[in-house]
């Protein structure tokens, strides 16, 4: 089976159009929810703006968020999907055609320190899985970075456990108070190495909001964290609540003898991501 | 409780009554800046040069907004984190701005400022670009366009939501709201 650079590359524009423009059915839920158990009156007039601007942003076309982000895209690709061209290249020309056509912010810079404006919101993240089969599932998730640059690492000792890890956590989200528009998403990546507890803290903010962990550890640690997270009172905006994370989504890897890894992103309320199966052709 | 309405260039006797937690309505002219634009502004008054705009009395709005679509004066607006720009903000107020518009704690620094000249920082809604480009009627570019969405762009708004985040006494509505509802 192959499939064409061309394909890949318009089917990249259009998630990254819906994925700034569409609140998931999943974040609206839990804003709803959030409407309703929040005990402070101005949290739940924040709560009720954020979930107007949702509407607005549906029915009119506009991005959710001015911040449309750095896109962060995923790639599985069936080992057994040739692509015809350069996949690279056809994500970020499918960038470039999203940022422009749907009137999105190009926030991306050539460079950390000459920071010259690409111009065309290229070029994308891009991590890539081989997975069995013929097929090739891409998730775009643009990230804004009110909420990027509010996440950090640690790499604990191991005898430090779970206490040191739920205070880690916590005091990562103390520290960001109203900066990245609370209530957040918060995505840990626990185990492995540096760079991969950071991919896994990632990739658990594309998982539904609110769907447990699978692993009963991982799943103990985030009722643990949602409830020591929510006791802080930040509250929606920061000024004050009981909702300050909708859900923590935890993500573990086996890791070394020597070592905790833990890495902790976060999410503001536009936890935007769409994704879409592309199948190939016969050659 | 009522919002307030108040209508831009703000003088002194507006900003001074103002409290922490207070909802404000804003109409008028406002300027937009963040990272880089500050980085020039605040160049240009050490080096004792006129800014692009009168600041006196005036409100910088940290934005970098969407590109307008078509039939619209813009595309969604809402604010940035505002302590990227605490470096800049002092020179800013001694220059005569009245105000600022974020969201964000800031750092003590620009608490002092805002006691000094009187003025008031103040929280938009952060996430809610969309709903706030409603209350935006008018907006052109009026410096450094070559900064794409950090160009400064003079903003015509109508009661824009804001929230005095911090006011000219330096109470605090973050740490206000945060201490009534920490449980820890």
């Amino acid at each position: 089976m192959r499939i064409k650079a061309e394909k890949i590359s318009a089917a990249v524009a259009q998630l990254c159009i819906e994925a700034n423009r569409m609140l998931p059915d999943d974040v609206c839920a839990a804003l709803a929810k959030a409407a309703e158990t929040e005990e402070s009156p101005v949290g739940r007039q924040m709560l009720s703006s954020l979930m107007e601007n949702a509407r607005i942003a549906r029915t009119e076309q506009m991005p959710i968020c001015q911040d449309t982000g750095m896109a962060v895209v995923f790639v599985e690709l069936g080992q057994e999907l040739k692509v015809e061209g350069d996949l690279y290249e056809a994500i970020n020309a499918g960038v470039a055609k999203g940022y422009t056509d749907g009137y999105l912010r190009k926030s991306v810079v050539r460079h950390p320190l000459d920071r010259v404006n690409t111009g065309d919101n290229t070029p994308a993240i891009v991590h890539l899985r081989l997975v069995p089969g013929n097929k090739m599932r891409i998730t775009v998730a643009p990230k804004g970075f009110g909420s990027e640059n509010m996440g950090g690492l640690a790499m604990l000792k191991p005898a430090q456990g779970r206490k040191g890890v739920v205070d880690f956590v916590t005091s990562v989200v103390e520290a960001a108070g109203a900066n990245p528009c609370p209530p957040i998403i918060v995505g840990v990546g626990l185990g492995g190495t540096m760079e991969y507890a950071t991919y896994l803290a990632k990739r658990a903010l594309l998982r539904e909001v609110g769907t447990p962990a699978a692993n009963p550890l991982d799943r103990e640690l985030e009722i643990e964290l949602e409830r020591e997270i929510n006791k802080l009172g930040i509250g929606p905006q920061g000024f004050g609540g009981t909702v300050t994370t909708f859900a923590v989504h935890v993500e573990s890897y086996p890791t070394h003898i020597a070592g905790l890894p833990v890495a902790v992103n976060i999410n503001c309320h536009a936890a935007r991501h769409k994704e879409i199966v592309l199948e190939g052709e016969e050659e | 409780m009522e919002p307030i309405k108040l209508q831009t260039p703000l003088t002194v006797e507006d900003t001074a009554r103002l409290r922490a937690g207070q909802t404000c309505l804003l109409s008028g002219i406002i300027y937009t800046a963040r990272d880089s634009a500050h980085k020039r502004l605040v160049e240009m008054l050490e080096k004792g040069e006129k800014l692009p705009f009168d600041p006196q009395g005036q409100l910088i709005y940290y934005v970098g907004p969407c590109p307008a679509p078509p039939g619209r004066v813009i595309g969604s607006a809402g604010p940035t984190t505002s302590t990227r720009m605490d470096i800049y903000t002092p020179a800013m107020l001694a220059a005569g701005v009245r105000g600022v518009i974020g969201k964000g704690d800031r750092s003590q620094e620009v608490v002092q400022a805002l006691m000094q000249h009187k003025a008031v920082y103040f929280g938009a809604i952060g996430g809610a670009g969309a709903l706030i480009a409603k209350s935006i009627v008018q907006a052109e570019v009026v410096a450094f366009p070559d900064l794409g969405p950090e160009a400064v762009h003079r903003l015509q708004v109508k009661e824009m939501p804001v929230v005095v985040v911090i006011d000219s006494l330096g109470q605090n509505f973050y740490t206000l709201g945060r201490a009534e509802y920490s449980k820890r």
